[in-house]
């Protein structure tokens, strides 16, 4: 009930004030319990805060699964808004975090002791939390001046830091924490988080055009509240929330334009395949998607044979693995769609 | 001036074609919420003339009065960069590109500093500033991480938009919290239609078979068809009928190439290549648009065969072209691999 009347009157100061603000921050979810479908997390963070002792934290898992959400509510519970600024430090990948940083800034504020019961309240556990957001675009250098530094202050100073990728935290630092791996969100739970905003927000909507946005965002929360926002901006013009309003802003290639691609590929003459590739580029529509989303139709396809398709994704890969390195879009899609497909 | 700057639509309600996304930039703009843009799309479709519009829109016409300031940030390792900032009252324009490896410095600073300061123009229609990132598609790894927090934390006086060319080689995290906007090229019909209205306003007479050669050879880039007109026009007026359109002097060099290496293959032919490939690199023209080039124009001169093979080996080369930073080698070897393939086809042929 508390949490209702915060947000409701949150809602009406943003009013007064004519404040802009993006939905991902106001949805945030204010405490641990609202951090949706990651249970166990939560169910053992829960319990070592209990027992008032925190290890070191790292938190892993795809963006927009919740983990800066969840240390945030977890620093907001143990400390209050109050003390908050004063005992959690951020860092992200946005501050500098050279190796300068971390001996200087970061060693200083865990060095510092921290005043116990401040205002009386007993509950203040008498540690300090660093959080490293983003903690694999760290160097290595950084990395490694943290670890003596972990282990020094660890009696008044809890590390946590988030990646997106354990493998690119160095081990010494994986082992000195304890891992929670969050994953990708399911489907129900945000449905029900994306219809409660909806109403909030008093967006009209259609449970197909719920359904197509989950599908889109694939997983990442945000990636869904960020299409649901710029969509209700046209569904206050247009009346209602449409699948297509989603297709068209999350820039996903129709169906359509996919299944005659892949006919191209598998079937098409020299000169079908040309102006097929050029009209993709012309279009604009960013090949790796493109190849993303043949990828997904050719699992569901029955048309072609079980090695056609072998032969297909082999080239996929290929192609992806050229695009993540940098290599020219137009010149990979010319090349994918003249592979020869032994049949 | 010239016709693309002179014609260049400065509203939203000027702009000719994707009514849709019009519509849907207006409906933005309109609320309250404004969101961080991505515009994407080829070159030549309209990107930046949307965003001018987009941004006047949002800010009436005071945007248009844009200076240039001089500013000097300092990298971690004491280094001095200096950038060149184009600014209004209400929006930057950063080009990443110039700085190329210090550019996470830049975004840090340059956005923090705007993001911590809120308009005070207590008349202005919206409460937030609008950071421009161009070329974001250049933005190094490190400098878009960089913007993943900023761009959340400093969302109450702050919106991004960035234009790029394609998405691929923006992270997912900022595509995440951007809404994507995509701005296709013009069809050729659109060309004609603005080709014609341009012609109609400057009072010259564009014959319509040769505004759809134009349209036609413009590749489906807008600037480029009106870059043509107007040589065209500098060229031969009144128009005929079948006018030749100019190509632009690269595009020429690199068809003569293509003849040089379809004529002879052999090791003499191949220095010879590699003195034209030098002197295009010098030329500033970029590598992978050397190898693009000529593996479509190759393409187009050769046999059904044999297509497949060379945007395979194009493909391959340019890929490894990235990788490696002597750009010269990969564009050779690519261009003796086509040179060899096409001699054995021919002496598979002459077999038979």
């Amino acid at each position: 009930m508390d949490l209702m009347l915060g947000k409701n009157k949150k809602s009406t100061k943003d009013k007064d004030d004519g404040k802009i603000e993006l939905w991902v921050e106001k949805y945030r979810p204010k405490n641990m319990d609202e951090v949706s479908s990651q249970e166990e997390v939560v169910k053992v963070l829960r319990k070592t805060m209990e027992t008032k002792n925190l290890p070191h934290l790292l938190f892993y898992g795809p963006p927009g699964t919740g983990k800066t959400s969840t240390i945030l509510a977890l620093a907001r519970e143990l400390y209050g808004p109050e003390l908050m600024k004063s005992r959690v430090l951020e860092l992200n990948a946005s501050d500098d975090r050279g190796i300068d940083v971390i001996r200087e800034k970061v060693k200083n504020f865990s060095r510092l002791a921290v005043s116990q019961n401040t205002n009386g309240n007993s509950s203040c556990p008498p540690y300090k939390i660093v959080i490293l957001d983003e903690a694999d675009s760290m160097t290595n250098d950084a990395q490694t001046a943290l670890r003596r530094t972990m282990e020094i202050s660890s009696k008044v100073t809890r590390f946590c830091l988030i990646c997106n990728y354990v493998s690119r935290i160095i081990d010494p630092l994986t082992s000195r924490c304890a891992k929670f791996r969050f994953k990708s969100l399911g489907k129900e739970s945000m449905k029900s988080r994306l219809e409660e905003i909806c109403k909030c927000e008093n967006i009209p909507y259609t449970d197909e055009a719920l359904n197509e946005l989950i599908n889109v965002s694939e997983g990442d929360m945000r990636k869904s509240i960020t299409y649901l926002q710029s969509a209700s901006q046209l569904s206050k013009i247009e009346g209602s929330l449409t699948p297509n309003m989603v297709f068209e802003l999350a820039g996903v290639i129709p169906n359509e334009i996919v299944d005659q691609v892949i006919n191209v590929w598998v079937k098409g003459t020299s000169d079908e395949k040309m102006t097929m590739a050029n009209n993709i580029i012309l279009s604009g529509y960013s090949v790796s998607k493109l190849l993303l989303q043949i990828n997904k139709r050719l699992v569901e396809n029955v048309e072609f044979s079980s090695k056609i398709k072998c032969y297909m994704v082999k080239y996929l890969g290929k192609a992806e693995k050229a695009l993540v390195e940098g290599a020219d879009e137009k010149l990979q899609l010319l090349s994918l769609l003249y592979s020869e497909i032994h049949s | 001036m010239l016709w693309v700057d002179k014609y260049r639509p400065n509203s939203l309600e000027k702009l000719d074609y994707h009514e849709n996304i019009t519509k849907q930039l207006k409906a933005l703009t309109q609320l309250n919420d404004f969101p961080h843009i991505i515009f994407y799309g080829p070159p030549g479709a309209g990107k930046k003339t949307r965003i001018n519009c987009v941004l006047k829109e949002l800010f009436g016409s005071g945007v248009e009065k844009m200076k240039t300031i001089q500013k000097e940030y300092q990298t971690p390792s004491g280094r001095k960069i200096d950038l060149n900032l184009v600014v209004s009252n209400y929006h930057i324009e950063l080009n990443p590109g110039q700085v190329t490896t210090q550019d996470r410095v830049i975004i840090q600073n340059v956005i923090k500093e705007i993001a911590q300061t809120q308009q005070i123009d207590s008349t202005a229609q919206k409460r937030f500033k609008v950071v421009l990132l161009n070329e974001a598609d250049h933005l190094s790894k490190d400098a878009q991480h960089a913007l993943r927090r900023t761009m959340e934390k400093y969302s109450a006086n702050l919106r991004l938009i960035l234009c790029c060319d394609n998405t691929s080689k923006i992270i997912s995290p900022i595509q995440s919290r951007c809404l994507l906007l995509r701005i296709s090229a013009p069809e050729e019909k659109d060309i004609v239609n603005i080709l014609n209205q341009v012609a109609s306003k400057e009072g010259i007479k564009l014959p319509q078979k040769f505004a759809y050669t134009i349209a036609n050879k413009s590749n489906r880039n807008l600037r480029r068809a009106l870059l043509m007109l107007e040589t065209a026009r500098v060229q031969q007026y009144p128009f005929s009928e079948d006018q030749n359109v100019i190509l632009p002097d690269w595009e020429v060099y690199i068809k003569n190439l293509t003849n040089m290496i379809l004529q002879e293959q052999s090791p003499e032919r191949a220095l010879q290549v590699r003195g034209k490939l030098y002197e295009l690199i010098t030329h500033c023209i970029p590598p992978t648009l050397i190898i693009k080039t000529l593996a479509i124009e190759l393409a187009q001169n050769v046999d059904n065969q044999l297509k497949g093979r060379i945007f395979q080996e194009a493909a391959k080369y340019e890929a490894n072209l990235q990788k490696g930073n002597k750009a010269i080698f990969h564009i050779e070897a690519f261009v003796i691999k086509v040179m060899a393939i096409y001699k054995k086809y021919i002496i598979d042929m002459t077999k038979f």
